[in-house]
């Protein structure tokens, strides 16, 4: 009976493992394709580089203008982010603890538009502002960030405030705290799991977005690096090798991020969909 | 004059704590929904300044346009096939991953490893996949359907756009259903346990009907993000070969800004957020039916 159970745990764990390898082995074939010549590449991709040579990275980091899409990713995810935890927070205790009708309905209206899809506003926003000239500008996306990002984060915030005694709010409040002292100092901190979640997710979501920055970024030193990785794959495709390294030298930062956070980074996806 | 001054003071409240939020909110998803409604009805190109009030027209050459009419079929089968398999390939990993096998937590990070790359590099990754890795392992290896980059015929480039989605997606949807199986009480699967149910009984009739809960959510999501499909879709295929994998979301894109036809553009997004948000509700509704109480 033991032996049965030990042998069917062994036939299991050999079937995930080569699922597992399945699902990583594109990884590592791009890895493994980056270090070789175009010629190598063609004459056999299955086979490990002869030597492991740079000049494909160094020529790929130059030529994508990787450090500039760097910074601009960095600098739209992590405003974006901010922005969307700050005002959704506020926004989400105000509408919890005041009663009006006007916030019951604003919060159906939050609730309500997130149905609708990227894709059935996109040629009214990019019409809108571009007419008034604010598509080319890494502010403007960001903007447009906090606009899609403050919904799902303003519904999260409200279940969470919900379950928040009112008491202890109160009880600030005869300490002497106004409304805003005691949102920062009191509930905001009780906020940390729901900020933790909201926070994976929309890095997620814009660190990897394609279709909002290519639609309002045109000029080039605005990309961001799903862009510039778009733009110098398509101009470089023959050319296998720089590809390759440009495609790991984008995955990698994501991937080393990952190795220190994923506990919280796939705890934060499982709330963030089961709400 | 008292109620006046509360409600002064109502809405400063409201400006501070709710303003900014509310403020981008509408300007930047109710304006463009309300205006992108108006479009609809004009014949605007994008560019003139001028444009006229046509009626119902757009939404005529909606219906009557074949491009768009193929590309929503074949993204209808796209997405039936993907989130099919999807959710098996997924709940059979959650499933396998949760009944005692060791080193849980490194197969869940892998699997869930694409989730955290954009789309269009793992279409690029897929990409030199099928077309140089795979065409070599069928020239070497004696495999003749392979032999060919799949990205240059229809039908293979679709199967090839399915099983990308699945190594995209299941991943993710696991990381649920393995939170929804952990959730299953233990006393009930040891109850039908002793009342002599198997492994394979215990499965259908106590386990499945628990996890209805996280089928709704796994379906909802992957339904919703299979038919919006877009950077996968460019940096796959680019809808080729001959537009035959151009899924919906490609087809609006190219309408509003290659031929620059925002009316027609923005009817078929329409369209599109009506089918959408129709098939969604009704999944969920259907779905919150049959859930069960312990």
């Amino acid at each position: 009976m033991k032996n049965k159970k030990l042998i069917l745990n062994i036939i299991k764990t050999l079937a995930l493992s080569i699922v597992l390898i399945l699902y990583i082995i594109p990884f590592v074939l791009v890895l493994i394709n980056s270090f070789k010549t175009r010629v190598q590449i063609v004459s056999n991709p299955l086979k490990l580089p002869e030597s492991y040579s740079l000049s494909n990275y160094l020529e790929a980091f130059t030529k994508m203008n990787y450090s500039h899409a760097f910074v601009n990713s960095l600098i739209i995810t992590v405003f974006s982010v901010i922005f969307i935890v700050v005002f959704s927070s506020m926004t989400a205790h105000l509408l919890v603890r005041k009663k009006w009708v006007f916030n019951k309905i604003i919060f159906f209206v939050f609730v309500l538009s997130m149905i609708i899809p990227f894709q059935g506003i996109m040629i009214p926003l990019v019409s809108i502002y571009g007419s008034i000239g604010m598509l080319n500008s890494k502010w403007s996306l960001i903007y447009m960030y906090i606009g899609f990002g403050v919904s799902l984060a303003v519904f999260m915030y409200h279940g969470f405030i919900k379950s928040i005694p009112v008491e202890l709010e109160e009880a600030a409040m005869i300490d002497g705290c106004g409304l805003m002292q005691t949102f920062w100092k009191i509930v905001f901190p009780l906020l940390m799991p729901t900020t933790m979640t909201i926070m994976i997710l929309d890095v997620l979501w814009i660190w990897n977005d394609f279709l909002l920055p290519s639609l309002i970024l045109i000029e080039p030193t605005q990309r961001t690096l799903p862009l510039s990785t778009y733009y110098f794959y398509g101009t470089y495709t023959v050319n296998y090798g720089l590809a390759m390294a440009g495609l790991i030298i984008t995955i990698l930062p994501v991937i080393l991020f990952y190795l220190f956070t994923q506990k919280h980074i796939i705890n934060g996806v499982l709330q963030g969909s089961i709400k | 004059m008292n109620r006046e001054k509360s409600f002064i003071k109502k809405l400063s409240t409201y400006l501070v704590f709710a303003g900014p939020a509310t403020f981008a909110f509408i300007t930047v998803i109710i304006l463009p929904f309300l205006f992108g409604i108006y479009l609809t009805f004009t014949d605007w190109n994008g560019i003139s300044s001028t444009h006229s009030f046509i009626g119902f027209k757009n939404y005529l050459s909606v219906f009557q346009d074949k491009t768009f009419f193929n590309s929503f079929l074949l993204t209808i089968k796209y997405v039936f096939f993907t989130v099919i398999l999807t959710n098996i390939v997924a709940f059979l990993l959650a499933f396998i991953l949760t009944s005692g096998v060791k080193g849980q937590n490194l197969f869940r990070s892998g699997f869930f490893t694409p989730n955290l790359i954009g789309g269009v590099l793992l279409g690029y990754i897929w990409q030199f996949i099928f077309s140089n890795v795979l065409v070599y392992i069928g020239n070497n290896f004696n495999l003749p359907i392979f032999s060919s980059s799949w990205l240059s015929n229809p039908d293979k480039a679709f199967w090839a756009m399915v099983i990308v989605g699945v190594w995209q997606y299941s991943g993710y949807m696991m990381i649920i259903y393995i939170s929804g199986l952990m959730n299953v009480p233990k006393d009930i699967i040891e109850a039908a346990s002793i009342d002599g149910a198997g492994g394979f009984r215990r499965l259908i009739n106590v386990t499945l009907p628990m996890m209805v809960p996280s089928f709704t959510v796994c379906i909802f999501l992957s339904l919703q993000r299979t038919f919006m499909v877009y950077d996968v879709n460019l940096a796959l295929t680019k809808g080729g070969p001959f537009k035959s994998t151009e899924l919906i979301s490609m087809t609006v894109y190219n309408k509003a800004f290659l031929s620059q036809d925002y009316g027609v553009g923005q009817a078929q997004a329409f369209f599109l957020f009506l089918i959408v948000a129709t098939i969604t509700l009704v999944q969920v509704y259907f779905s919150k039916k049959m859930e069960v109480e312990a």
